[in-house]
């Protein structure tokens, strides 16, 4: 502890007082109910997730049976499995590829101040804010196969001619609808990681790389970017996180469909441990996403360490 | 010369990209308004320009909204739910963070780290037993489900950040409360709770917020419309049915959407200060 706290006016008499006064008890009980709670909420159901891949159990039955790798071995061979892992690692690589670019030329455009500043970063924080099984819907009246107000542009602009594009409807047009739609929910929070990142670098740098001549491509590449880069990496780690384990995009527009091949495993998981019944084989899917999700965790926490960005 | 070609050159530049991207972003909010208020006819008539208002603005998609569905129940579900959410939060989360702060010493750090990365371990990998632990609470097709369930994604984050609010208060605050007098709970209930109001409240908007925004384990234990919140009810049972009210539906979405935006963007810049360099001092 602290010196702070050993050069403290010595406990009063009460017992009561000691208690409340003590770090070494009051720690603990400021601490342990939030840890119980994850311990309870978070530890124990991801237990549970790791025994369910290895059981037989279903929504109704009450059979908890261990039948070893089986959900895995049954799941991996399965066309719809290999389509959705494939599309989670396309969804997350490309989406967070154009997040990138566009976040850093966004953030640059906004670095300097200007009227109505705060007016248009509300415009640009709207994706990001508004509950996102509410944002998806809009895009859904966007996409609509009859009034699409896309085609009807692109009508206008002269490009397509007749009924237009099924945006939701064919395979890869659907990809890369549901590929819009992820980098549009997410440019938001990049942006403003990216702008706490350029707000945190002394203005002498810029000032000094100015005075040296540097032109605008290489004072971004060889001095701004060097010092966002571990801030744009915790953007990235985020980004990729909220891409792997989103199913919301999906429910909301495709439902996994044109025949499956929009799923991830995420959507996959709950389409067949929740509306399928099978939690064990849903519980398999699922799990596929930890390996995922601990490289990602672990990546994060190497960056934090060494920059001290958390 | 050329510096000032070059000068416009970069408004130029600015200005394309913000102009751009901020319509990309913030058009689908717009769309939602004007869809909002157009007339049934107006709507799906193919000759029409979507864009303007041919017939006269009208308030029948909101009418039907409320008269309805069980929108206006909705709303007041997932208020509910949020209120009850922010105050387990906070209850959890304050005292969590000020001893992650102060109290924990060398151990405090670990823990703490080891608290922000549960907020990493996303619903997706836990609704499917957590589905069966509230079957097993009696507690399925219940908005106490979400109240039990929703702590479990709020207090990890809202932890982390009153740790690093607390950590930017001087340790002198409380040793002068307690030369004064105080106990160390004293001193926190009675000195550091009040000057970290703000804090404080960022963290419960914040909250509130990321109750509006959960959508998997809601869909995955409410199944009875009555019980729905805004974010699974709009799409569930507004889109589920043969017909697509889209004017209702556009209604529904920017009346639960925009005002949570609102709130959002005043705590937005303390929010993003505690995701990012929030604690490393």
């Amino acid at each position: 502890m602290d010196a702070a706290v050993k050069s403290r006016p010595p406990p009063r008499a009460k017992a009561t007082g000691v208690v409340l006064d003590s770090p070494r008890w009051l720690g603990p009980l400021f601490i342990g109910p939030a840890v119980l709670y994850i311990a309870l909420l978070v530890g124990l159901p991801f237990v549970m997730a790791l025994y369910y891949s290895v059981s037989n159990t279903t929504t109704g039955g009450q059979t908890l049976g261990y039948v070893g790798l089986k959900n895995f071995a049954g799941v991996i061979g399965t066309p719809k499995f290999q389509t959705a892992l494939k599309n989670t690692f396309v969804f997350a690589a490309i989406s967070q590829a154009i997040i990138i670019v566009l976040s850093h030329a966004l953030a640059l455009a906004l670095k300097k101040d200007f009227r109505g500043k705060r007016l248009l970063r509300f415009f640009i924080l709207l994706p990001w804010v508004a509950p996102i099984s509410i944002g998806t819907i809009a895009w859904l009246w966007i996409f609509d196969s009859t009034y699409s107000v896309l085609n009807w542009t692109l009508r206008m602009a002269g490009l397509i001619h007749g009924q237009g594009f099924m945006w939701l409807g064919i395979p890869h047009l659907a990809m890369g609808s549901i590929i819009a739609v992820h980098v549009w929910r997410q440019l938001p929070l990049a942006t403003v990681i990216l702008l706490a990142g350029h707000g945190s670098i002394p203005q002498d740098i810029h000032d000094a790389a100015a005075v040296d001549g540097a032109g605008f491509w290489r004072h971004f590449f060889q001095v701004t970017l060097p010092l966002i880069l571990p801030i744009s990496l915790v953007a990235l780690l985020f980004g990729l996180i909220f891409t792997f384990t989103d199913m919301i995009i999906i429910y909301n527009l495709t439902r996994g469909g044109p025949y499956d091949t929009t799923q991830v495993l995420a959507s996959l998981a709950f389409y067949t441990g929740i509306a399928g019944g099978d939690l064990a084989e849903g519980a398999a899917i699922a799990l596929f996403l930890f390996p995922l999700l601990l490289a990602v965790a672990l990546a994060f926490l190497r960056i934090a360490r060494r920059t001290e960005v958390i | 010369m050329s510096e000032r070609i070059k000068a416009i050159g970069v408004r130029a530049a600015r200005w394309t990209i913000l102009g751009v991207i901020t319509f990309f972003l913030a058009f689908p909010f717009a769309w939602m308004l004007i869809t909002t208020f157009k007339r049934t006819s107006d709507l799906y008539n193919l000759k029409h320009n979507p864009f303007l208002f041919y017939e006269p603005p009208t308030f029948e998609h909101v009418h039907r909204l409320f008269a309805e569905t069980l929108y206006g129940e909705w709303l007041l579900n997932t208020a509910l739910v949020g209120v009850a959410v922010v105050a387990i939060t906070l209850v959890l989360a304050v005292p969590a963070g000020y001893a992650l702060a102060r109290l924990t010493g060398g151990l405090g750090e670990k823990l703490g780290i080891g608290i922000f990365l549960t907020y990493l371990v996303p619903p997706t990998l836990l609704f499917i037993p957590l589905s069966r632990v509230v079957v097993n609470l009696h507690l399925d097709d219940s908005l106490w489900s979400l109240v039990v369930v929703y702590p479990s994604f709020t207090v990890p984050f809202s932890t982390w950040l009153m740790m690093g609010f607390f950590k930017a208060i001087p340790k002198d605050v409380e040793e002068a409360a307690m030369v004064d007098g105080y106990s160390r709970l004293g001193a926190f209930l009675r000195v550091v709770v009040p000057i970290s109001l703000s804090g404080i409240l960022t963290v419960a908007i914040f909250s509130f917020t990321l109750v509006l925004q959960e959508f998997v384990y809601a869909v995955t234990f409410i199944s009875s419309t009555r019980n729905m919140t805004v974010g699974i009810g709009v799409p569930t049972f507004l889109v589920h049915g043969d017909v697509y009210f889209w004017g209702s539906l556009m209604a529904g979405c920017f009346i639960a959407g925009v005002p949570v935006a609102i709130l959002y963007n005043l705590i937005v810049d303390r929010f993003i200060a505690g995701f990012t360099v929030g604690a490393i001092k």
